[in-house]
Order: structure tokens, then C-alpha cells, then sequence
């Protein structure tokens, strides 16, 4: 079995090269959103570059575009492209631009526009249970992104339709560009929102790899009801100066940052390995 | 007098094909009725899907089933699909290119005593705009069947407008010339065209019958496809012709007019009159009082085109 943990340090790696080059990128989100990617590439969706096509495959839409670098690290380390595509990530002409799209290898739909995943997931849950499909759906959303009322609009409608075959996960690292989610808008009271409009709710460490399993093992099990995770994460995890940090929502580093990171998560996977 | 309205037509093409492809799919925002659905989603239950008075979400929810192989036809009014829920329509449907049919029901002013809130005078400007989104506005219930059984046959993103009452036919039972995304000559000139879509077809052609009564030969195209136009019969119309009268139910900025205009003044300059409806809420009324009092009627055109061929050669 494949250390998921050292895998975590070394896509962290993948992803700020990635955007030390392009110098564009949002390393906060990439960096609490990722072990949600892992823990649902490696242990949960039946999706791999051979079964990309397949009606059955499970789907998933990354709902908070932004945090694309994670994603593409996840995907080329799961064989959907080549790692060297990145190298032309935001550059001219490239398809790796800086949000989501159907054109690359393993992306569903196109996102970035936060507030649409859960709505389209829904019609995509709906289509399964139309069919009489057993892949499941899942998306992530970010928390400074639940004040799309449009989120609301698709929880509604999951909880009416009991899409039990259906996964949100909030990406709750408690900052946005603006400062801290309660700051800027509240979403302390989750667990009732989602509860009030049907669905089952369950908390997660969203940094360990072990309690997400364990969160989307409960969520398969749980019946007439979707399920949403509340990850809690750390945004910028993995990197000592970029932890909870609300400016490295998108800051580039510098050469010096950039190397001092490096550094931290390669010390960081060789622990992870021990 | 027809008293099948367009989105009836809309209802009795689907149910037909429905029977045979279980992936055709209807959704609805609590306007099952007022979009003529509702023997479609009594018929076929299984095939229908409800989402509540949620225009955003009935568009992702739509975008979601399609990009899991279903045909996704979402019918709510005009008003709000092509406004309210437009980024879904730009980013789920049109960008990600979803077999996504957006059916704008009880369009333009069909809403006329409803105020500004329920008119849709600006649809087209806000539709056509998103790149990859067609837009198709048909005339008769003998076209808009036609036009439906078409966009059937493909997988792409469309939004199309109908309105909410019955309308004249321009066309005959078993005579409706129809070419996907070509315009129909409705009736044959040279002296000046006469472009139009949606209700304002019918008033076209019974202008170009009374001018043609006092010696002016207009040339009248149904202009159901909006987007993609039909660059050649409006070339055609412009080199063919001494003048262009368009007119539509929506404003003049952003519609059939403008995209006329930007056609003929880059190919083969001739001028051209839009009427339309104006940059305003417009008067109170059901459609025709309204289409009345801007002159949006065959005697409106026919004032206009008197008018025009006085000053050109």
C-alpha cells in the first residue's frame, strides 16, 4: 500500500513548483483541499484513466475551481495525463488553465464559478438513480463558498430527492481572500443548515487520510439521505509559514519562500515514510 | 384563428419522442403548466424532474443529467431563464457544453400586464452574448415543431424562446419549408427585405402582401435561427434589395436588429431600420396592445417601409 501520507508532501511539492513557475496559483486551498483529492482518488472513486469513459465510473467535480493545481497533481500522479503537461500550466495556449475543464483527461465538467458543483451533482446523482447506476457522486466545495445561495438551492434539492448516492465535502479551513469565513460571512452553524434540509452530516479531520476514509465509508453506509463531510482543514497545510495565512489564498512565492517550502515538505515526506 | 400554441407543440414533439428515448429528460421550476408539460410529466414520470422555483439550480441540475448521457430539456418563463440563471446557462450549459435545451416559455412580452419583472424584451441580447449558446425563436406551431425534431437529432446547447399564447400560422399543414439554421423566404422581393423572428413573422408577411397590392416587393425572411444567423440570406437580402426592415420583440440593443445591421454594414451597406421594442418597462397590456402601441404590426411596417422607399433609390 502506497504511503499516502509521504504522497500528501510530495504533490504538496508538485503543486508550488507549479505555481512558483507560472506564478499564478492558490496554494492555501490546494493545500487543505488535497488530502480530500487523495483520500477520494486512492480509496474511493472507482475512476482511472482506463475507466474514464465508463457510464459506471463514480464522478466528481471540484466545485472550488480555484484549488486546480491539486487536482492536476492528483491527476497526473494517477496517470490521466503526463506530469511534463504541467509544465505548461497558465502558459499560452495551454488547456492546464487555472480552474477545472472537461477538455483534460478525467475532468468532468468546467468549474470555477463557485456555488454550481452541488447543483450539478445532484442532476448527476439524479441520472444514476434514473438509470439504475450504482456510481456514486461527490464534490468539494469550499467554505468562504457556501454563501452562494445557489449552494442552497442544490442542497435543497439533494435532501428532496434523498440522493443518498450523493457526497458534498466543505473544504472548512476557515479562510477566505477577505480574512476568517466568520468574519466575512458566518458558517459556524453548518451541521444545521445542512441537517435542515435532509442531509446527514459528519466531521472529519480533513488533513488525516485515515478519518476522511473513515468519513466517506459512513457516507456510502448512510441511506435516503445525502451526506455532507465537514473537513476541517488547515489552509496552506504542510508549510510552517503558509498555515492559516489568509493573503497565501493566492500569493506567489518568492525564490526564498519558494526554496524554504521545499524544503519543509520534502523533510516532511521523509518523516512521513519513517 | 390556431389555437395550438408554440410551447403545446413543444410538449406533443417531446411526449412523441420520449416513448421511444427514455434519456430525454424534462425539468421544470414549478411550471409544468404554464410551459404546456404537464401531460409530459404525468406521462412520463420517470422522465421529468421538478426542482422547485430554483432557475439556477434547475440549469446545473439539467447540465449534471446531461453530462450522464441524458437529453436535458428545461422549460421555465423567458424572464427568468435567460437572466437569472444565466452564468449557469454560460458556465454549466454553454462552456461546458452540455446537451442542455433551454426553452424559454411565455417570452417577450407574452407576460404584457406582469411589468418588467416577466418580460423577457432583452433575451436574446443576454442568450446570444454567451459564446457556444445558440438561439432559436420560432414563428408558427408548424415550425416550432420542425425546429424541436431537429435539435433532437443533436447533443449541443440551444435556448429557445416561444410565447405563451396561440399565434397565426405563417405556414401551412404539409407546407413548411424548413432547413435547419437557414432562414425561410416567407414571402419573394427585390424591392426592399423585411427580417423577423418569433411573432413578428405573421406581421411581415402581411405587409409584404399589402405593399405588394401597391407595387413594393419586399423580400420577408423568417429568421428563426437568431444564432447561428443566416449570414447569406441576410447578404443575399442586402445585395438583393434597395433596403432592410428588421423587426423582433425585444429591444433594439442586442437583438435580431443590431446583429442585421453588423452584418450588412460589413458586407454589402445598404440601410436598414430596426424596429423593436424600446430601452424602457413598456406599456401596460396583453401582447398585441403592446406590439400596438410601438407599431410592432404589419400597418407599422408598412409605414416604415412607405417611408424608407422614398429615400432610397
Amino acid at each position: 500500500m502506497e504511503n499516502l501520507k509521504a504522497l500528501s508532501f510530495e504533490l504538496r511539492k508538485d503543486i508550488i513548483d507549479m505555481i512558483y513557475k507560472a506564478k499564478t496559483g492558490h496554494i492555501g486551498g490546494d493545500f487543505s483541499v488535497l488530502d480530500i483529492l487523495i483520500t477520494l482518488y486512492y480509496k474511493h472513486l472507482n475512476i482511472s484513466p482506463e475507466t474514464a469513459e465508463d457510464p459506471n465510473r463514480d464522478r466528481f467535480i471540484l466545485s472550488k475551481g480555484h484549488s486546480v493545481e491539486a487536482l492536476y497533481s492528483v491527476l497526473a500522479k494517477k496517470g490521466f495525463f503526463p506530469k511534463s503537461d504541467l509544465e505548461t500550466y497558465s502558459q499560452f495556449k495551454s488547456k492546464y488553465i487555472g480552474h477545472p475543464n472537461n477538455k483534460i483527461n478525467g475532468i468532468e465538467m468546467n468549474s470555477g464559478s463557485l456555488g454550481h458543483g452541488l447543483s450539478v451533482c445532484v442532476g448527476m446523482a439524479l441520472a444514476a438513480k434514473m438509470n439504475g447506476a450504482t456510481y456514486r457522486v461527490y464534490t468539494v466545495m469550499g467554505d468562504g463558498e457556501l454563501a452562494e445561495g445557489s449552494v442552497w438551492e442544490g442542497a435543497m434539492a439533494g435532501g428532496h430527492y434523498k440522493l443518498d448516492n450523493l457526497t458534498a465535502i466543505v473544504d472548512r479551513n476557515r479562510l477566505q481572500i477577505s480574512g476568517t469565513t466568520e468574519e466575512v460571512m458566518t458558517q459556524d452553524n453548518l451541521d444545521e443548515r445542512f441537517q435542515s434540509f435532509g442531509w446527514n452530516v459528519i466531521h472529519a479531520n480533513g488533513n488525516n487520510i485515515d478519518a476522511l476514509d473513515e468519513a466517506f465509508q459512513i457516507a456510502k453506509a448512510t441511506k435516503e439521505k445525502p451526506t455532507v463531510i465537514i473537513a476541517d482543514t488547515t489552509k496552506g497545510y504542510g508549510v510552517s509559514f503558509i498555515e492559516n495565512s489568509a493573503p497565501w489564498h493566492h500569493k506567489i512565492p518568492s525564490q526564498e519562500e519558494y526554496q524554504k517550502a521545499i524544503t519543509e515538505l520534502e523533510q516532511r515526506r521523509l518523516a512521513a515514510n519513517e | 384563428m390556431n389555437k395550438i400554441s408554440n410551447r403545446q407543440v413543444i410538449n406533443d414533439v417531446l411526449m412523441e419522442n420520449a416513448k421511444e428515448d427514455s434519456d430525454i429528460t424534462v425539468l421544470c421550476s414549478d411550471s409544468r403548466g404554464s410551459a404546456s408539460l404537464s401531460s409530459f410529466a404525468s406521462s412520463f414520470p420517470k422522465q421529468f424532474v421538478e426542482t422547485g422555483i430554483a432557475e439556477q439550480n434547475i440549469i446545473s441540475i439539467a447540465a449534471g443529467l446531461a453530462s450522464c448521457g441524458k437529453k436535458s430539456y428545461v422549460a421555465s418563463p423567458a424572464c427568468f431563464l435567460s437572466t437569472r440563471s444565466m452564468e449557469q446557462a454560460k458556465v454549466d450549459v454553454a462552456y461546458s457544453n452540455t446537451n442542455v435545451k433551454l426553452i424559454g416559455i411565455s417570452g417577450g412580452v407574452s407576460y404584457g400586464a406582469l411589468g418588467m419583472t416577466h418580460h423577457s424584451a432583452n433575451d436574446i441580447a443576454t442568450m446570444s452574448s454567451i459564446p457556444n449558446m445558440r438561439v432559436y425563436i420560432p414563428s408558427d406551431r408548424f415550425q416550432t415543431r420542425y425546429l424541436f425534431e431537429g435539435l433532437l437529432k443533436d447533443n449541443q446547447p440551444a435556448y429557445i424562446r416561444v410565447g405563451r399564447n396561440p399565434v397565426e400560422d405563417v405556414y401551412t399543414e404539409g407546407n413548411v419549408p424548413f432547413e435547419f439554421d437557414k432562414a425561410t423566404v416567407v414571402h419573394e422581393g427585390t424591392d426592399l427585405a423585411i427580417i423577423a423572428c418569433g411573432e413578428m413573422v405573421k406581421p411581415a408577411k402581411d405587409a409584404a402582401e399589402k405593399l405588394e397590392e401597391q407595387g413594393i416587393k419586399a423580400r420577408v425572411l423568417d429568421m428563426y435561427c437568431v444564432k447561428p444567423i443566416d449570414k447569406a440570406a441576410i447578404e443575399a437580402a442586402a445585395k438583393d434589395t434597395k433596403a432592410i426592415i428588421t423587426i423582433e420583440e425585444h429591444t433594439y440593443i442586442g437583438g435580431l436588429g443590431a446583429m442585421v445591421s453588423q452584418i450588412v454594414s460589413a458586407t454589402e451597406p445598404k440601410k436598414v431600420i430596426n424596429m423593436a421594442l424600446p430601452d424602457s418597462p413598456v406599456v401596460t397590456g396583453n401582447s398585441q396592445e403592446v406590439f400596438d402601441y410601438y407599431e410592432l404590426n404589419a400597418n407599422g411596417i408598412i409605414k416604415v417601409a412607405l417611408e424608407l422607399m422614398k429615400h432610397v433609390k
